[in-house]
């Protein structure tokens, strides 16, 4: 990940006469690391008036400023732990468009579960994918854990009620459901992930435990539609933020957080299995800042 | 796709119409909201500095200022300014003289290469009628050579693959085994790779020196944000590739990242790739687009995709019907089936040039399993009842409902609505020879 502001100080001395230079150029950095420039706007107006009202003048501190209204929009309700049931299965839902690193966030929770001393199953309910079950079924086989799926194009509800009964009966403590990437405009494909939560619901007796966008975080601002639509159809309960060893900025959480109040919950950062970890707001905006 | 930007130019230039000529205040004013909506629409910063330079400038060359008509002005450089980003010329495909054409294709993880290696094959394959085959060089993702094998059956086309070797040994013998089997193109598809990861980008770049491919594209994501700028620049520097085929235009993104590429690295964006389909792939247009971000629709998109549904001679023929009054349930699933051709109802919808649709049918969705219904009852019925309509009674209108698992009263509207159509379908051919109505193509 990269800073959020890269030089302060030199943005600071080069246009020492002009504040409204100055603030543009941060407006314009802060826009390059994929905030929405409503959520730009909003925390750089907090940190001006902060500014004159105190009559603060050098760069250190309206670094802090920033820092501290980043930090204020990560932590509110900032519950960023996985919910889990007292009542064994617990249920994870993962969705999210194509491409965004569903089934290896799937292959990487497991893993971090199985190290837990939980007992993992997945449910392969992405039915549409060619050759989408045998990508599971070489994590499954690695890891040595439980999986469910059906044949290629069937139902995926069908396959999520198998899994949560076969759960049920073997005493399994977490079901993870991979489903089809799909494009949050797709009416009838999200119709079909509001009938998989239902299944899922009817099974266990009450809401799902998660229900988790994944989101590249290469994506700009049509994350936001992402999160708005998945959320709107189903009512998310987190983000997992992908592929943050790219170059690409954490800008984008800081919108969702700010405009949605969805929290990240977990994060990816590599191709090994172990390259998972849960979020932690203040790490974030220590790295960009550092 | 670029639904937003189309709708905030819509408003913009709205306000600017509604005031018949632009002051030097306004201008200022306009080029703030151009400069919103584009970074809005992940346009790359630096790339939306010059943009608004270079309509200043031309703003103010061209006496927009004094003229009568400054919305068509500003609309016009505008226009111009975001074809000239999106590079000049339909993209397509150089094939190489004599011997097979080498393709690769390469990009980030989850970039849909492996869809867009599969689509870009089948449309070579039906609009060229050449040979194509793939060779699968991506060892690392499970299944992701399985993915390309299952999906190649069904079109026909072959795929070479050893998963006991590595990506290099696997072009290079794939690559030997095509030429000598006599295709004309062969896609090398690889592995997703960060821009910034070393040995990965080496393998390519090996890849290249033993192959030397005639075309490199990059795949980019349309959802891509501002490093879209970063990715396109690092993938050049190490292996200089020859265009871009931008996936996922089926999302609303609004696709800022194809306006920065262009500019920034000047290679062509040459494919678009926008649905779950295998047919769902073309030829890149950038006028198109940008006409589409001004709010004028994509209505030759359109067009041309009416014209590969429906053959002239079909669509003469249902237009005769109309006017004979013999229309039956056998056009009906006919036109059907050549609407569901085009693609979903959706992405015909969004290539309509209507302004403000965007505001004015918010919350509309066009439900594709509407037309799925309808083509299940037609199907239930007997071929005499399709095309005689009004002989459905009362019992056959019963049978056609267990036919088709749905009520009696579904049947009912779709009688009436069919009644209905017809009458005003005729109304319409009546008025073709003053209008010059293209109803018969849709």
């Amino acid at each position: 990940m990269q800073k959020l502001i890269k030089n302060l100080s030199y943005i600071w001395n080069k246009f020492r006469d002009s504040q409204k230079l100055f603030w543009e150029e941060l407006e314009e950095q802060m826009i390059a690391n994929d905030i929405s420039i409503d959520t730009v706007t909003r925390i750089l107006d907090k940190v001006k008036s902060n500014v004159y009202s105190e009559n603060v003048n050098n760069p250190e501190e309206i670094k802090a400023l920033i820092k501290e209204q980043v930090i204020k929009i990560l932590e509110i309700n900032g519950c960023s732990r996985l919910n889990t049931s007292d009542v064994p299965p617990t249920v994870l839902l993962i969705v999210g468009v194509n491409g965004s690193g569903k089934t290896t966030s799937v292959a990487k929770m497991a893993n971090l579960f199985k190290n837990d001393g939980k007992k993992v199953l997945i449910s392969a309910a992405d039915t549409y994918r060619a050759a989408a079950v045998e990508q599971i079924q070489y994590y499954v086989d690695k890891l040595g854990i439980d999986m469910v799926y059906h044949q290629k194009l069937s139902d995926p509800g069908a396959v999520v009620y198998d899994s949560i009964e076969k759960a049920k009966a073997k005493d399994i403590d977490v079901v993870i459901i991979d489903t089809a990437g799909r494009m949050q405009t797709s009416h009838n494909l999200m119709e079909e992930l509001k009938k998989i939560k239902k299944v899922i619901e009817g099974r266990i007796r009450r809401g799902v435990d998660e229900i988790l966008l994944v989101i590249d975080s290469t994506t700009g601002q049509n994350a936001k539609n992402q999160a708005e639509l998945f959320n709107n159809s189903l009512g998310l309960t987190g983000i997992i933020l992908t592929k943050t060893d790219s170059t690409s900025k954490g800008g984008i959480v800081l919108t969702i957080k700010n405009d949605l109040n969805l929290p990240v919950k977990m994060v990816t950062d590599g191709e090994s299995l172990e390259n998972i970890c849960y979020f932690d707001p203040v790490e974030f905006a220590n790295s960009l800042f550092s | 796709m670029f639904d937003s930007l189309t709708a905030k130019f819509e408003d913009l230039f709205y306000r600017i119409r509604n005031k018949g000529k632009l002051s030097p205040g306004d201008l200022d004013i306009a080029l703030r909201e151009i400069k919103l909506a584009l970074l809005e629409a992940d346009v790359n910063f630096k790339v939306v500095k010059e943009f608004l330079e270079n309509v200043k400038s031309k703003a103010a060359g061209e006496e927009v200022l004094e003229s009568l008509t400054p919305y068509q002005q500003v609309v016009k450089i505008v226009n111009e300014e975001i074809i000239k980003m999106l590079g000049s010329g339909s993209g397509g495909i150089n094939f190489a003289s004599g011997g097979p054409t080498i393709m690769m294709m390469i990009g980030l993880q989850g970039s849909g290469k492996t869809s867009a290696v599969i689509k870009l094959a089948n449309f070579v394959k039906n609009k060229f009628q050449k040979k194509v085959s793939i060779v699968a060089a991506d060892i690392y993702r499970p299944a992701a050579v399985l993915q390309i094998e299952d999906m190649a059956k069904n079109l026909g086309i072959e795929v070479f693959s050893d998963s006991n070797s590595d990506p290099v040994d696997i072009s290079v013998r794939g690559v030997e085994s095509f030429k000598k089997s006599g295709s004309d193109l062969i896609i090398i598809d690889t592995a997703g790779r960060l821009q910034i990861d070393k040995v990965m980008m080496d393998e390519i770049i090996n890849i290249r020196k033993k192959i030397k491919p005639h075309e490199i594209y990059l795949v980019l994501d349309s959802m891509t944000g501002q490093q879209a700028v970063n990715i396109a620049c690092g993938f050049n520097q190490s292996v200089e590739y020859d265009g871009v085929i931008l996936t996922k235009l089926d999302s609303d993104t609004r696709g800022g990242a194809a306006l920065s590429v262009y500019y920034i690295v000047k290679k062509p964006i040459k494919f678009i790739s926008n649905g779950e389909k295998v047919d769902d792939f073309d030829i890149f247009y950038p006028e198109r687009i940008a006409s589409r971000i001004l709010g004028m629709g994509d209505i030759l998109t359109l067009a041309e995709k009416a014209e590969k549904a429906v053959s002239e001679k079909e669509a003469k023929r249902f237009e005769e019907k109309i006017y004979r009054d013999e229309l039956n349930f056998e056009d009906f699933l006919n036109q059907l089936r050549s609407i569901k051709k085009m693609g979903s109802m959706d992405k015909i919808f969004s290539m309509l040039p209507i302004a403000n649709k965007n505001k004015l049918f918010k919350n509309v969705s066009v439900d594709d399993s509407y037309l799925v219904r309808i083509e299940a009852i037609i199907n239930s019925m007997t071929p005499e009842e399709r095309k005689k309509p009004h002989i459905i009674g009362g019992s056959r209108k019963k049978r056609i409902a267990v036919g088709c698992g749905c009520s009696v009263s579904e049947i009912n509207r779709l009688l009436k609505q069919f009644s209905k159509t017809k009458q005003l379908l005729k109304q319409f051919s009546g008025m073709k020879g003053k209008f010059g109505l293209p109803l018969g193509n849709l």
